[in-house]
């Protein structure tokens, strides 16, 4: 049997890769046959035409930066405020005691819901969007730090006071790597609804975004313009989703 | 043999021209313990009082939940005492702390490096990392896992981390250590080499070590006294002397008639405690 000399961890990424340029070849050949009606579905050479104009309007850098600032920053806001949260909670009973009822319930609130409600607090602009994008994520990454905290070894805990664990390190050489993996975990999840939601804040109060170039394209029936939207936020989902991957294999290498 | 005790090893300080077996470094008196909600507490250590000589090896044998780790938890300072005192004397003009601890498995930290457990106390102490890190590996050495420096405690097997285990309470160069259970995880052969690589280490410079053990043989193997405990309440039933020079070897000594003899006297003064202790369990 031939077997590949590439290392697993390459061969993974590779295939990782090459799955979705698979899909665009199989895409692209099914449309030329003309076995699915090109006006709905176009080929990717025509998405790619699309994509080379609103390029070269400079439409599309604005839609992708847009949605781009929004995800990062709301991502990020919410992530850190998240661990911040979770591990107050984790780390003492009273808040934990004090706030876990109102995350209890306002997790399962979909966000797209009080969406209005984040309008009238952040305004019409970017800020509704990066607090809707960041309210999943936080949510998520307070429930998941919490637990993750909660479920830390106590042995471990008897070994910083034996070892007379200084307050600061408690945290660098404990806490935090304990709960890393976890974090980590929800990241994944909280990146695709982050997604979900940001894109359908875009749809229904944007002149930005790549939601609005999607939702703007559908009422105009630009359906090839549609798709470079689809296609943009997938990559960028992908990109993301990447990012998180190498982060997290840089900072748990104990995994 | 008092010679034996000054000489070598990891840094052993003897207290200045005075006779070391005089010098108790452990002195535990009346220690107790309850736990539980007020009015409803368990009694879990009663009236233990015990002085371990420097440079001696003690061990405390019992029963599960006969409140043996209680003890050596509130000598780390783990937990409080109910009443009673604790007390480790130091000796003088070092800052290394008065204890380290041996923990059961999985007390290494998954995230750290070999080498970064082995120097966690140091790093705890504030040592810079280049000096921990040259101070950690000769213990590294010691315990014959140089080479796994930079691996991880999940690449390892249960006995290697138990080496590490010891290697970062020794880097730590105490005044006492204190040992719960450390090889209770592990296999009858990895026990039994682990016994073997305690009593080499620990025969070099006889550091004091308590150590908390259910198993009869393994306290005869490594320890100078054995100190057998009643079922809960834990009471100190009997101190038995182990008589078998050093330097010793584990597997050697179990041929021995007298290790025989020896573990079945233990044995009889330890049955009962153990039938009442599964009584106990089982109501």
């Amino acid at each position: 049997m031939a077997r590949s000399l590439t290392p697993p961890v390459a061969r993974e990424r590779i295939v990782t890769i090459l799955s979705p340029v698979l899909l665009l070849v199989v895409w692209e050949l099914v449309g030329r046959l003309g076995m699915i009606d090109a006006r709905f579905i176009p080929m990717p050479s025509t998405i790619l035409v699309a994509t080379w104009e609103l390029l070269k309007s400079g439409e599309l850098l604005t839609h992708v930066g847009a949605t781009l600032y929004r995800l990062a920053l709301g991502f990020s806001i919410g992530t850190v405020a998240g661990i911040a949260l979770g591990m107050a909670m984790g780390l003492n009973r009273l808040i934990r005691a004090a706030i876990d009822p109102l995350v209890a319930a306002i997790y399962p609130i979909p966000k797209i819901a009080i969406f209005p409600l984040l309008m009238l607090a952040f305004g019409i602009g970017d800020g509704s969007k990066i607090a809707a994008v960041a309210m999943t994520v936080f949510l998520l990454t307070t429930i998941n730090t919490m637990t993750g905290v909660l479920s830390i070894d106590k042995a471990y805990f008897d070994v910083a006071r034996s070892f007379r664990s200084p307050r600061r390190k408690l945290y660098t050489r404990l806490i935090i790597p304990a709960i890393l993996p976890i974090i980590f975990s929800g990241l994944r999840i909280g990146l695709g609804l982050a997604l979900v939601v940001l894109v359908a804040t875009e749809f229904v109060a944007s002149r930005s975004g790549i939601g609005y170039l999607i939702w703007s394209s559908w009422e105009l029936l630009l359906v090839d313009r549609m798709f470079v939207g689809i296609i943009c936020i997938t990559v960028l989902g992908i990109c993301f989703a990447a990012i998180l991957k190498e982060l997290e294999r840089r900072l748990t290498p104990w995994r | 043999m008092r010679d034996d005790r000054q000489k070598g090893g990891l840094d052993f300080v003897a207290g200045k021209g005075r006779p070391l077996t005089d010098e108790a470094t452990i002195e535990a008196t009346g220690l107790r313990k309850l736990f539980g909600m007020p009015g409803h507490e368990t009694i879990a250590l009663e009236d233990f009082s015990l002085a371990v000589a420097k440079g001696e090896f003690v061990s405390l044998l019992g029963p599960s939940g006969c409140g043996k780790t209680t003890a050596l938890r509130i000598l780390a300072d783990l937990e409080t005492a109910s009443s009673g005192t604790a007390r480790i004397h130091r000796r003088k003009g070092t800052d290394s702390p008065s204890n380290s601890m041996v923990f059961q498995e999985h007390s290494l930290f998954p995230w750290l490096s070999v080498i970064d457990n082995v120097a966690y106390g140091l790093e705890m102490r504030g040592v810079a990392k280049q000096e921990r890190l040259d101070r950690a590996r000769p213990f590294l050495e010691m315990v014959g896992l140089a080479k796994f420096a930079n691996h991880y405690p999940g690449q390892l097997s249960g006995g290697m981390r138990q080496r590490v285990s010891l290697a970062r309470a020794y880097v730590n160069d105490p005044d006492v250590l204190l040992m719960d259970e450390p090889f209770a995880a592990l296999d009858a052969q990895n026990k039994l080499i682990m016994q073997q690589e305690l009593l080499r280490i620990w025969e070099k410079d006889r550091k004091t070590v308590l150590f908390v053990t259910h198993a009869i043989d393994e306290a005869i193997v490594l320890s100078d006294r054995i100190v057998v405990m009643t079922a809960a309440p834990g009471r100190i039933k009997r101190i038995i002397s182990v008589d078998f020079p050093r330097p010793r070897n584990a597997a050697e000594m179990r041929a021995d008639s007298r290790f025989g003899n020896l573990s079945l006297d233990i044995w009889r003064t330890l049955e009962e405690e153990v039938l009442t202790a599964r009584a106990q369990a089982d109501g």
